[in-house]
Order: C-alpha cells, then sequence, then structure tokens
C-alpha cells in the first residue's frame, strides 16, 4: 500500500532493535479488509483528504488525521491520565524545591543541623538522638520525612535530589532522541559508509549492559572529568547515560527507516524530483514519528532509573550533588535504624518512574492500537 | 417442503466501537440449498464478509452484538455455544479465505494443517489422515501431492496455495463451502482455475457455495444466484439470470454499468458510481443508496423493504421504490445497463 | 551447517577482539586513569610509581601494552592490580556462583513471563488484564537494588523467613543453597517478569488477528489448541531472541548489583569491585568473556529461531 500513515512495527515499545520481523510485511494487492479506522478517511501525510469525484459527503465523512485519532483515544485512557497528573505534580514539586527549603522547612538540603531541636507534639526533641538515631517522619513543617545521621531534612533533599534526577534524565533523553533519530535516519536512509561503521559500533554498545557500561565510564570520568568538564558537573552522568541509550532509540529507527524506505511513497517522492535530505525530512521522518514518540517516555524513565544505578554505585552524581540514586545508597546504611530513609527516596523514584511508564504505555496503546477493535467487512 | 440447507433471516450484527455502534450488518435474509452456488456481491464495507463470518461464528468478540437466526439444517448458528461451533466449523461448514499466504499458518507443513482439521473432527492415526490429505491435494490438482504435503506454505506459489485451503476446506465434504473472495489476491489466469475447482466441487457434491465477492465477471462465471449487498443491507436478490438482465436497483445498476466490456469501445472515462459508502454507524435516512443516486425522489426518505416487485418472479427481490416500468426505463443508458449517462460512456 | 559454525566462530572472535580493543581503549583515553600509582599506592613517591610504570610497561605503547595483557590473558596468568590476584583463575572460581544464580532465575522468569503475558492477552480488557499489566509495569519500575534491599529488609531483617546474605555452594547443602538464593532469583526475576510479560503480550494480541489464526478457529480448533499450536508459537521467537542476550550478559556478569547486595561471591561481585577500584585486567576479562556468551547464545537463538520458522535458513 502506498500511503501508510502508520506502519505497524512489532519492535516498537519495548525496543528490539536486532530482532528486524522476518516475514515482513502483509500487504497484498487487492486486499478488502478495511479496519475500522479507516471508516473514515485518513488523511495520509502531507496531502489533503480528497474526496471521489462527484459528491461532497461532508455530512457523511470527516477527515480525521492520524494525530487525532491517537489524541482522542489517549484521553478516553483514564489510567493513563491519571499517571499522568501524578508525573506532573511530582515534577512541579521537585523544581519548587527551593521554595520549599526556605519556606516551609527552613532549612538547605545540605544544611546540617546535628545537634538542634525542634518541637514535636509540644516536646522538645533531638533532631539526631545521643545514640545518633535521627528523628524519623513528623510530617509537619520541618523534618516531614525526618532527618539523616547529619540532621539534614530528608523533604529538602528529596526534592532537590529529585530535580537533579530529572534534569539529568530530562537532558539524556535529550540527547538520546535528538542523535538517536539523526544516527538512525542516516544509517537507514543513506546506508552505505555510514551505516557500515555507524551499525556496528550501535550494535556493540546496545550489547553492553548499560550498568556496566555506565559504571565503568562514570567512575572514570567522575575521578578527573574529562577535557573542561568537571568530574562533579552534572553533565557526565547525563552525557553518558544519553550516548548509551542512543542505539536504542538509534537501531529500531534504521530498521523503520529502512523498512519506510521501500515503501511507494518514497519512490513517488524521488520521482518528483525531491532531494534526498529533503524525501528524508519531509516524507520518512513523519512517518517515524510514532516511534519515536512512543520511545521519548521509555528512555527517559530508562534514564532516570540508570542514573539511580549509577549514582548507588558510586559512578553517576558526585557530591556535593545529590540524586534520588545517591540518598537511597546513602540511606541504605541505616536500613535498619532508619528504613525510612532509603524507603521514602526509593518510593519517589518508583512512583516517577511507574508513572513515565504507564502514561508511555497509554501513548504507545494511542499510537498503535491492537486487538479489540479490528474488524474486516 | 424439507428444511433448507442453510436459512438466514433478519441477520443482524453490530460492533460497539470508540467512534459509535458501527451496524456492519442489518437485517439480511437469503437461503442456500444444496448443490446451489450464491453469489454475495458488494463493495468493501457492505456487510458481505463479516455476514458469511458470522455464521462460523467467527466475528464474536467482546464488542460485537448479533440479532436475527441463521439455520444451518435447523439448527440456530447465531446463538450456538461456541462449543457447538467448534464442531461445525470445518466439518459442516468450511470456509476458504482471501490471502492464502497470511491464512495459512507459517510455521506448519502444509500436509500437517490439513491433517489438523481431519483430526479435529474424527478419529483417525496420522498415517491415515495423511493419505487422505494426499488425495485431497490430488484432487485440487497439486502435482507430486505425497512430496508437496511436506512443504511450507511460502513454498508454493499463491495459485497452488489456494488449493491447497480448498483441499482443507473439503476435508471433511461439508455441506456448505464458503468462499470469501478466493481469488481477489490471485491473478486472473489463476483465478479461472480456481473457479473450475469451484464448478468441479458443485458438480461432484452436494455442497452448497456461499461465493463472496465484488468481481461481477467471476459471478456471471458460476453463480446460481446473486445477492447484492450494500451499506450491511440486501438491497437485491434473484437467479443470476434475474439480476444481470433484469436488474430492480440502482445500486445494481451502477455495479453492472461499471464493467468495462471487451466487445465494445472503449470508454472514455472509466465508469464509477460516483460517491462514498455510507458511514455505518450513521447510515442516511431511508434508503442507504440515497445520497448517490440519481433516481432519488421524496418517498426514498423511507426505508424501501426488500420484496419482490415484478410479477412473474415471485424470488426476485429488490429494495427500491421506483415501479418496475420506472426502474426499466431509467435502467437503460446509451443502449446498455448503467445508473446514469455520467457514469456509463459507450 | 558447518559453514553456519565457521562464520559463527569468526564472527564471534571479531566481536571478543572488538570488545576487548574497545575496553581497553576507553581506559587509555580517560586522562585521569593513573594504574601505576594505583598499584603503587595513594602515598608513593613519583619514583616508585615511575618503577612499577616501567615494570607493568604502562609507558610503552597502546599496542604494544595491549598485545602483552591479550597475551597474559589466554595464557592464564594476568594478574589484577588491586589485589594480586589471578584474573582467570577467579573468574573460573566465581563462576559457579554466578550459575547458580542465574540459571534458576532465568527459568523463573521466563516461565512466570509466558504464563503471565499469556494470561493477560487472553483476558485483554478486563481486570485481571489490567492488573497484571500495572504489576508488570511496576516490575520494572523499580531498580534492582532496590527492591534486594526492601526484600532483604522485609523478609530477612523483619520477618526473619529468609537468611541475610551470603551463598552455600550446592555441594555442601542443596536445600541451604536454595534457601540462600531464594531473594536474590526473586530479585533478578521481578525485573525481567514485568519486561518480558508486556512483550509477550504485546506479540499475542498482534497473532492473535493474523489471518492464520482465523483459519485455524474456521478449522474447528477448539480455542486452547489454535492458542498453543499457532498462536504461542509465533509469539514465542521474539521473546527467545531476547532471552539469549539477557541471559548471556547476566551469566558474563551483568548481575552485579544483585551479587553486590547479597554478597554473592559470584563473578559479577568481582567485576563491580574491579569497576569500582579501575582495575583494568579484571573489567577486560569480563568484558571479553560475556561477549563469548553474547556469541554463543546468539548463535544458539539463530538456531532455534530457524527451527522454528522454516521460512528462515541459515545461510552459510
Amino acid at each position: 500500500m502506498s500511503l501508510n500513515p502508520f506502519p505497524r512495527s512489532r519492535n516498537r515499545g519495548e525496543g528490539n532493535p536486532s530482532n528486524e520481523d522476518p516475514r515482513g510485511d502483509h500487504t497484498s494487492e487487492g486486499r478488502e479488509g478495511v479496519a475500522l479506522e479507516d471508516q473514515v478517511l485518513l488523511k495520509p501525510w502531507g496531502q489533503e483528504a480528497t474526496t471521489a469525484p462527484g459528491g461532497d459527503q461532508a455530512e457523511q465523512i470527516h477527515a480525521i488525521g492520524p494525530w487525532s485519532l491517537a489524541w482522542r483515544r489517549l484521553r478516553r485512557n483514564k489510567v493513563a491520565l491519571g499517571f499522568g497528573c501524578l508525573f506532573i505534580l511530582l515534577v512541579a514539586l521537585c523544581f519548587l524545591a527551593p521554595v520549599y527549603s526556605s519556606d516551609v522547612a527552613h532549612i538547605g538540603p545540605n544544611q546540617t543541623n546535628v545537634t538542634g531541636t525542634i518541637k514535636l507534639n509540644g516536646k522538645v526533641t533531638n533532631v539526631v538522638s545521643v545514640d545518633g538515631i535521627p528523628i524519623g517522619p513528623t510530617l509537619s513543617s520541618r523534618y516531614f520525612f525526618g532527618a539523616d545521621s547529619e540532621g539534614r531534612d530528608l523533604a529538602v533533599r528529596l526534592l532537590y535530589g529529585g530535580r537533579t534526577s530529572l534534569i539529568i534524565g530530562a537532558v539524556a533523553t535529550l540527547i538520546i532522541i535528538v542523535f538517536g533519530t539523526l544516527v538512525g535516519l542516516l544509517c537507514g536512509f543513506f546506508r552505505g559508509p555510514i551505516d557500515a561503521i555507524l551499525r556496528p559500533l550501535m550494535q556493540l554498545i546496545w550489547s553492553f549492559p548499560p550498568v556496566i557500561l555506565g559504571v565503568a565510564v562514570g567512575t572514570a570520568l567522575a575521578l578527573g572529568g574529562i577535557g573542561p568538564i568537571k568530574g562533579n558537573s552534572l553533565l557526565v552522568p547525563a552525557v553518558i547515560i544519553g550516548v548509551i541509550y542512543v542505539p536504542y532509540l538509534g537501531l529500531p529507527i534504521r530498521g523503520e527507516v529502512l523498512r519506510l524506505g521501500q515503501q511507494d511513497f518514497v519512490d513517488a517522492a524521488r520521482v518528483q524530483g525531491m532531494s534526498p535530505w529533503r524525501t528524508m525530512i519531509s516524507e520518512i521522518l513523519p512517518n517515524a514519528a510514532s516511534t519515536i514518540i512512543v520511545f521519548v517516555p521509555m528512555m527517559l524513565a530508562y534514564a532516570i532509573l540508570l542514573e539511580a544505578y549509577l549514582s548507588f554505585l558510586g559512578a553517576g552524581v558526585q557530591p556535593p550533588n545529590s540524586s534520588w540514586g545517591t540518598l537511597i545508597s546513602d540511606g541504605l546504611q541505616y536500613i535498619f535504624t532508619a528504613p525510612y530513609l532509603s524507603l521514602i527516596p526509593g518510593a519517589m523514584l518508583v512512583l516517577t518512574v511507574l508513572s513515565i511508564n504507564v502514561v508511555g504505555d497509554g501513548v504507545r496503546d494511542a499510537l498503535d492500537p491492537r486487538a479489540q477493535l479490528r474488524i474486516k467487512t | 417442503m424439507a428444511e433448507r440447507l442453510l436459512d438466514v433471516e433478519g441477520l443482524k450484527v453490530s460492533f460497539v466501537t470508540d467512534e459509535g455502534v458501527v451496524q456492519a450488518v442489518d437485517g439480511a435474509s437469503f437461503t442456500l440449498d444444496r448443490g446451489e452456488v450464491v453469489a454475495i456481491v458488494g463493495e468493501s464495507g457492505s456487510g458481505k464478509s463479516v455476514s458469511v463470518m458470522t455464521l462460523m461464528g467467527l466475528t464474536r468478540g467482546p464488542n460485537a452484538r448479533f440479532g436475527g437466526s441463521a439455520r444451518l439444517r435447523g439448527e440456530e448458528l447465531v446463538t450456538a455455544t461456541e462449543e457447538e461451533l467448534e464442531h461445525i466449523r470445518g466439518k459442516e461448514i468450511a470456509m476458504i479465505f482471501q490471502d492464502p499466504i497470511s491464512s495459512l499458518s507459517p510455521v506448519h507443513r502444509v500436509g500437517d494443517q490439513i491433517i489438523e482439521q481431519i483430526r479435529a473432527h474424527e478419529d483417525v492415526s496420522k498415517a491415515a489422515a495423511m493419505d487422505r490429505a494426499v488425495d485431497l491435494m490430488e484432487r485440487v490438482g497439486i502435482p507430486r501431492a505425497r512430496d508437496r504435503a511436506r512443504a511450507y506454505p511460502h513454498e508454493f506459489s499463491g495459485g497452488m496455495r489456494q488449493r491447497v485451503m480448498i483441499a482443507m476446506a473439503l476435508s471433511l465434504s461439508p455441506s456448505v463451502l464458503i468462499a470469501d473472495e478466493p481469488t481477489t489476491a490471485l491473478d486472473v489466469t489463476i483465478q479461472a482455475q480456481i473457479l473450475q475447482e469451484v464448478r468441479k466441487l458443485r458438480e461432484e457434491s452436494d455442497s452448497g457455495v456461499l461465493f463472496v465477492t465484488h468481481d461481477l465477471g467471476v459471478v456471471a462465471d458460476i453463480a446460481d444466484r446473486v445477492v447484492v449487498m450494500y451499506a450491511g443491507q440486501i438491497v437485491e436478490q434473484g437467479t443470476l439470470d434475474e439480476v444481470f438482465y433484469d436488474p430492480q436497483h440502482p445500486y445494481t445498476w451502477g455495479l453492472l454499468g461499471s464493467v468495462t466490456r471487451m466487445d465494445r469501445e472503449p470508454p472514455k472515462r472509466l465508469p464509477a458510481i460516483p460517491g462514498q459508502p455510507p458511514s455505518l454507524v450513521s447510515p442516511p435516512e431511508g434508503c442507504h443508496f440515497r445520497p448517490r443516486c440519481p433516481h432519488a425522489f421524496d418517498r426514498c426518505t423511507e426505508l424501501p423493504s426488500l420484496e419482490s416487485r415484478v410479477a412473474e418472479a415471485k424470488e426476485h427481490l429488490d429494495r427500491c421504490w421506483l415501479t418496475v416500468a420506472e426502474k426499466r426505463e431509467k435502467r437503460e443508458v446509451n443502449g446498455r445497463i448503467g445508473l446514469s449517462s455520467e457514469t456509463v460512456v459507450a | 551447517m558447518a559453514r553456519f559454525i565457521v562464520r559463527r566462530t569468526l564472527s564471534a572472535l571479531a566481536l571478543i577482539f572488538a570488545i576487548s580493543v574497545v575496553v581497553f581503549g576507553i581506559f587509555e583515553v580517560i586522562p585521569a586513569y593513573n594504574p601505576a600509582r594505583a598499584i603503587a599506592g595513594r602515598n608513593a613517591t613519583q619514583t616508585t610509581v615511575n618503577e612499577v610504570s616501567r615494570k607493568f610497561g604502562f609507558n610503552r605503547p597502546f599496542w604494544v601494552q595491549y598485545a602483552n595483557t591479550m597475551k597474559l590473558i589466554f595464557t592464564g596468568q594476568v594478574i589484577d592490580y588491586q589485589y594480586d590476584l589471578n584474573v582467570v583463575d577467579q573468574f573460573k572460581e566465581r563462576f559457579p556462583a554466578t550459575l547458580s544464580l542465574v540459571v534458576p532465575a532465568g527459568i523463573m522468569w521466563l516461565i512466570v513471563s509466558i504464563v503471565l503475558g499469556s494470561v493477560s492477552a487472553l483476558r485483554v480488557g478486563r481486570v485481571s488484564d489490567r492488573a497484571l499489566m500495572v504489576l508488570a509495569i511496576l516490575g520494572v519500575s523499580i531498580p534492582v537494588f532496590l527492591l534486594a534491599e526492601v526484600l532483604l529488609y522485609l523478609f530477612a531483617f523483619k520477618l526473619k523467613i529468609f537468611p541475610n546474605t551470603g551463598y552455600v555452594t550446592f555441594g555442601t547443602s542443596p536445600a541451604q543453597w536454595a534457601y540462600h538464593l531464594i531473594l536474590p532469583w526473586i530479585s533478578i526475576a521481578v525485573l525481567s517478569i514485568g519486561f518480558y510479560s508486556r512483550v509477550l503480550r504485546s506479540n499475542l494480541l498482534d497473532m492473535v488477528n493474523q489471518d492464520f489464526v482465523r483459519t485455524a478457529r474456521a478449522k474447528g480448533l477448539n480455542q486452547g489448541r489454535v492458542f498453543r499450536r499457532h498462536v504461542l508459537r509465533n509469539s514465542l521467537m521474539p521473546i527467545v531472541t531476547m532471552f539469549g542476550l539477557d541471559f548471556a550478559t547476566l551469566l558474563g556478569g551483568a548481575a552485579l548489583v544483585t551479587e553486590t547486595v547479597f554478597n554473592i561471591p559470584g563473578v559479577g561481585q568481582y567485576e563491580a569491585q574491579a569497576i569500582g577500584n579501575l582495575d583494568v585486567p579484571p573489567i577486560l576479562v569480563g568484558a571479553m568473556f560475556t561477549g563469548f556468551f553474547v556469541a554463543l547464545f546468539t548463535a544458539a537463538t539463530d538456531i532455534v529461531y530457524a527451527l522454528l520458522d522454516p521460512r528462515i535458513r541459515l545461510s552459510g
């Protein structure tokens, strides 16, 4: 079929780059099956909806682009929307960290307070007891989630750490999307020497377990940095994570572009005299766009998780910065005496990643709805 | 009168979707007798495939709703349990699908797939079933059948694959054979061979055949009776001669008019019925064909009933309010049958 | 078949070679990396450092160092910098522990994923499906180290059902061996179950709409048969590929987090320590070890694939 706004890619979603479907595409000339969605006239990419000669069927058929259809489906997915709101809430909270710190808790994230006291239920209590046990969650404005062994306010550190984790995740995801798409497009479209070099490179990176690769490079760079970037800059883990995951997007995009390149509409563009670059950008890219969009939440979740792993193993965020990963790692020493120190940052991390994943699933279902409603007339 | 082989009455099939309720089949009634070939004709979206698949319960799902009745020798199919249907499928009613490459399992050998059907219904040994499968394959004209039975679907050409499907469908001598556009995915020369197989089947056995197609040439070739469907409804029904030589519904005129004939001058424009089929979620009021019909008049806002209007042909039904005389006049365009002068260029 | 084996062996060797060069190269490029100082000790004088450097050949050109290291590895003589242990021996000693951890966990997660994915797909849209999928998503949202620690906290510390950490060899006591490994097995399995069951569900749902499944139903086969023989079999193939790769990397030491948290003396734990110390030889051997398994298992899955799907013929 020539004009296909939503190619169905089996590999979409859980990132399985080397598993190109050997059966290829099942399209036969004259297939009469009409998927339900095609009952309304789908607008192919870059063209106006056409009506057949002889009539304006306006009262019966209205053209809906594939993006609007997807958006409508997403809106109906209450669970995904709910978790989406949760995610936005968590992000907002983290970015309000400075406000929380100054106006609610009245203490900075790195401010220690070992000898301090607070008023709890009327009684004056030590923030850190004489045996070194810090105060647990008070659920009040100060030390809402409790204190750590240095008397620092966990809630404040949680929000600041969250900011770090989210920023690193976002930057890494940006790197992944930009470079993954670029590399995928170049390899899939131009093939030849570009592909011969980049593809094995991507496969090599892809074959390494991300944790090991990340820890190795992270540890090394944390020591001395690279060039003008210092070892404890936040850019270091962000770039490492970004580069590690580029193939996770690059390889599927490459596969998709390869497949799209064989479709008729590409030949049509070429015959019209479009330059290769223009074809790549204006014909192929929009059709690969749905794949890319599905990957965004997925990669964000992966990036945030990997940062936690790296920081836990000491190869990610370095002091004085803190992230959820470092908080969990620090807190684990006290798991028996003050479990909340690691469990609460852990819970925040899991909730955030969970929300992203649920929304990601929802986006994927909206863009590529399956099973339930495909009928053939 | 003894019960008919297949008696479908007021069959309704609808699907609940995000966009609304799609009324895929809206009260279809037709019959099939032994040894008959009934062709069901229509364009995409007419409901022809959904109708026949419903007979085998293949359209059942959480979103599907059914109404009306379909009786196989008196046994009700629409409300049959899944277990009852599993007994019927393959044994009493068998089906050939449109696209043989995707309709056969790619990872099982062809002979095994035929054996699977036989052994699902009869208690025979694998060896005996294989003998029967080879025999069937020979009967449908597959050379070196015993060797080819060990091959996989992708090792066959399109025509041969379709013959395999036919062999599989015939393996238990079903009373009803449903062919859902079996030749659409094949090229014309192979099409002729497949039709030959269907003709042979009709001669050699007692089965009734429901042949779903959009190709009038094929219909003319093998059908005894014709059912024309549009937007989920039957708009015309009758013997082959009745429908082809005395068509009573404008849609049928359009179909007949759009056939390009080799014994005439080639047309300046390819004839087509203008417009698009209507939405099945909110069909037009009254006659479903009204928006596209050049002969529509005020009565057409009332849904025409499906009944016989031609005096001498009690079994020739149609859904058009025009009188028979008006129909016979309006359908003559430039010396042949067609929808209107725009659609037929002599 | 013979051509297939030869081709695969060659590409495996190429892969291992490439890995070794890349890993070795990464450490050369990093400016802060100074193995001589690491070996000599933090407070050693510059002279000592220089001597160490000369002794180990750190001042020689890249290719010479690389060739020497490779020679040491393949003759089984390479020593790690930090603890002065023979790396190859360490790997040999530690591999059984990793095997004990990875193999049962792998079998467990494969079976559970297939069951969960199938149940979900068969009940698509219903509450049970949604619930299972949320659980699966939860599984991939929890970092392994967190899960491991939480499991330890709950079951070993609070409820005292399972032992704290540590490893008992199979030879000593099979019961104890399993008893100590249950929590680690769960830690590894949860993540993979979450991932695999969703992929399988997705493949199954794709499959259910395929024409040949409709044909199978039209033949009058009962639901169970249709599912097992047609739907499931076709859906398993991508899972097989993924499993091969995951399993291979785990055998090579990717379970390092679990091994570290539960104090299991496997190759992953060794590699984790080495990475933390920037100790190149174990890292290098570990990477090549992993590469070997990756090559082995991708070849194996390709064979399985060809067996399952006759349209794929092993190209020479």
